[in-house]
């Protein structure tokens, strides 16, 4: 194989060789730069699983302890790398328990190729055992999904699935593959995909919009950035930050756009949303010029549309046509990659500061910080925040790590607190909101960046939704820190249970094992700390450690995630309590 | 937003389980196809969609989106009712004595230009191709007189304006 690569360098077309189907995986996966994949074997895909025993020097193979977990570690692999994530599983219940990390992988654009095992080609349709139409059921949730039911397809689909993964808007690609085609030998060649003929990957940028976009920020009195995760996937991010420096334009992100641009930059205004910052928020009713890059206008983002930016002219620089319009409506569509467009407008854009408007997001931002910010760091009351847990880990990391969080109050008090210095560091689930997401994502993140610290930031919920995955932190012994925020309750459920359905507490309610006991049947280093004194002595010795860490934190069982933009309000209605 | 009747045509590579995933889109937005017809185009190896909807602007806006951005997918266009020629066809399958014994079916086969596509010893078939309220009132004209099986078409179509296609495959082989 090796001979065969250097000479792929060389000629686009090399000699042939006959090989097994699932030999041929191997090799495509090696040419595609893959060297690490998650995944769990089975029936349908073993011939594959004995090629990657053969192959052990070449590719790693990550046996998680679920195939979702495989989906999520992949995903936080890609989404640390930016290189597309590998996760794989036999036919039937292997290939449906992939199902919901490619929903997220689709909805937060993460690029991934699953291959699934299927039954052999003259069983499919008749019931056979572990043979479920994974095809049908993934349709709705790929961006692209293919069977291939003869070896000799092996090649050019997958070469086909990375290229499609990972251009334009990214997205999860399922290659389901049957059995026969896996054992079955053919004359193996393989070439790079540069190309599908229906497919346009990124749009041309119109030179015409660019510059209605150019006089459009010129001219604004009030303008806004709110940027996504296009500028990250677009690798737009100096970009981003010359257009903000230049322009001297308040900037805020959604969740997924969290750590493209430094969180203690001057013009950084932080999250917009349902939990974000009272001063982007508010004002993105008081702005004149909207400028949305690389983000969708997700309803956790907007609030009610009917009350959004209603008084702004709103400029979208987005790569996927079908997000112009979906939502909110555009005065400028600037379609194309973010760093291309970012690029050709920048020398367009007039130097400016606006202080006066900069005057009220400070003006607003003292309000949140007086009445949330500072309670939620620096507590008085007797319980523990889960605030002043990030704040902690702030300081031990010096704002390095790559926080990767799950999905409910937790999650929100990362978002809103974890600092950034560095791009890509922001792991989370945020269009599907996949409870269970953080610990095998952190384990993919962590296994993409063995040189930086990745801290996972989980609430007893979610944890116990894939806490299976410790075995693969504990058999590989991935040094990931476990920060579990145990507020013995399913914690955002039961705040909306608060304020919107009288405190009735519907089973949100947990009785919870002994997580220290938990981490320690699996050999991995484990504290709790249910005291304030105690916090920061543990937070460092957790960061220090060279090994996995567990460490639990007994929070405030019934403490709210403030700002809130109660669902169906306008941005306008945040509630400061 | 007003629904209206608009016709959806989609040019695509031909694939297994395209149609599942023009489909799917409908399905997620809870909009009904009304009626759906899937054929070779103009263009070799490309094959046409032709989607007919009754929903409002801004979903058919939003369902175009969704189906270009489909990878197999070359180009979908939306057109109204005026914009397009258009045309469903019907199949009639009727007693043979009746051709006979009453004579108004004959009256009713010339006045709505339909053909006797074939005659049977104990049935014979009409068929009728034109607008949805053409067919319809045919239906009615013969009911009276017993259709033993009727089956109506997806609508197909053809736009008044131009689709380049052709020069669109150039392009997306020339990037």
């Amino acid at each position: 194989m090796e001979t065969l690569k250097a000479n792929k360098k060389e000629t686009k077309k090399q000699a042939t060789i006959k090989i097994s189907g699932a030999e041929a995986i191997i090799h495509c996966l090696v040419a595609e730069g893959v060297d690490l994949l998650y995944g769990y074997p089975g029936g349908a895909i073993m011939p594959v699983y004995d090629e990657l025993y053969k192959f052990q020097d070449k590719l790693t193979h990550i046996l998680a302890r679920h195939e979702q977990g495989a989906t999520h570690a992949a995903q936080g692999y890609a989404r640390v790398t930016g290189k597309v994530g590998v996760a794989m599983a036999t036919s039937g219940p292997g290939a449906t328990n992939l199902v919901t990390g490619i929903a997220d992988a689709q909805i937060d654009s993460t690029p991934m190729v699953c291959i699934t095992g299927q039954v052999p080609r003259h069983l499919l349709g008749s019931d056979a055992f572990q043979e479920t139409d994974i095809i049908g059921i993934s349709t709705p949730v790929t961006k692209w999904n293919y069977q291939v039911t003869q070896a000799s397809e092996i090649p050019e689909i997958l070469a086909k699935a990375f290229y499609i993964a990972k251009s334009g808007r990214p997205g999860p690609v399922l290659v389901d593959i049957t059995k026969n085609a896996q054992i079955d030998e053919f004359d193996f060649s393989y070439e790079k995909c540069t190309g599908v003929r229906s497919y346009k990957p990124v749009p041309k940028p119109n030179l015409e919009a660019i510059d209605a976009a150019a006089t459009l920020i010129n001219n604004a009195k009030k303008p806004l950035i709110v940027f996504g995760q296009g500028v990250i996937l677009g690798e737009a991010e100096e970009e981003l930050k010359a257009l903000v420096e230049k322009a001297g334009i308040p900037a805020a992100w959604t969740i997924l756009g969290l750590s493209a641009m430094d969180t203690d930059h001057p013009l950084n205004v932080g999250m917009v949303g349902m939990h974000g910052n009272y001063a982007p928020n508010i004002l993105t009713n008081e702005c004149d010029v909207l400028i949305a890059i690389g983000m969708r206008f997700d309803d956790r983002v907007t609030g009610r549309l009917n009350d959004y930016a209603k008084q702004a002219k709103v400029i979208h620089f987005e790569i996927d046509p079908a997000e112009v319009d979906k939502n909110v409506t555009t005065e400028v569509a600037v379609l194309g990659d973010s760093k291309e467009t970012l690029s050709l407008i920048l020398p367009k854009i007039k130097e400016n500061k606006h202080e006066a408007w900069h005057n009220l997001f400070k003006e607003k931002y003292q309000i949140e910080l007086d009445q949330i910010i500072t309670p939620q760091l620096n507590p008085t009351k007797e319980g523990l925040t889960m605030g002043e847990v990030l704040k902690e880990i702030n300081i031990a990391s010096e704002n390095k790590a790559v926080i990767v969080s799950d999905v409910g109050q937790h999650q929100m008090f990362a978002c809103r607190y974890a600092k950034f210095k560095q791009t890509k560091s922001n792991i989370t689930s945020g269009g599907l909101g996949t409870m269970g997401f953080a610990l095998p994502a952190a384990i993919g993140a962590k296994m993409g960046a063995m040189d930086r610290e990745v801290v996972a930031i989980i609430g007893d919920g979610g944890y116990q939704m894939t806490i299976q995955e410790l075995g693969v932190i504990f058999q590989h012994n991935v040094p990931v820190k476990i920060v579990v925020l145990n507020n013995e309750h399913l914690g955002m459920v039961r705040q909306w249970q608060e304020l919107f359905f009288d405190r009735r507490y519907a089973s949100t309610v947990m009785t919870n094992p002994d997580f220290v006991k938990i981490a320690e049947g699996y050999h991995i280093k484990s504290t709790r700390v249910s005291d304030r004194k105690d916090l920061k002595g543990a937070v460092q010795e957790m960061m220090a450690s060279k090994d996995p860490y567990f460490l639990e934190v007994r929070v405030e069982k019934e403490d709210n995630v403030f700002p809130m933009i109660p669902a169906g309000a306008s941005v306008s209605e945040i509630r400061l309590k | 937003m007003e629904k209206e009747w608009f016709t959806i045509s989609v040019y695509s590579e031909n694939n297994v389980g395209l149609l599942n995933r023009i489909s799917g889109i409908f399905l997620k937005r809870h909009i009904n196809i009304e009626s759906l017809n899937v054929s070779k185009s103009e263009i070799d190896n490309v094959s046409k969609f032709t989607i007919v909807v009754y929903t409002t602007q801004k979903w058919v806006l939003n369902i175009v989106g969704q189906i270009e951005k489909q990878i197999e997918v070359i180009k979908a266009f939306y057109h109204t009712d005026d914009e397009t020629i258009y045309q469903e066809s019907a199949l009639f399958k009727i007693k043979s004595d009746l051709l006979f014994d009453e004579r108004q079916i004959q009256n009713i086969i010339k006045d709505s230009n339909s053909q006797i596509v074939t005659v049977a010893r104990d049935f014979f078939v009409i068929a009728k191709s034109g607008r949805r309220n053409e067919i319809e009132e045919m239906y009615n004209q013969l009911k009276p007189f017993g259709i033993m099986q009727f089956v109506r078409s997806g609508r197909i179509s053809v736009s008044k304006e131009q689709m380049n296609i052709t020069a669109l495959l150039q392009e997306f082989q020339e990037k």
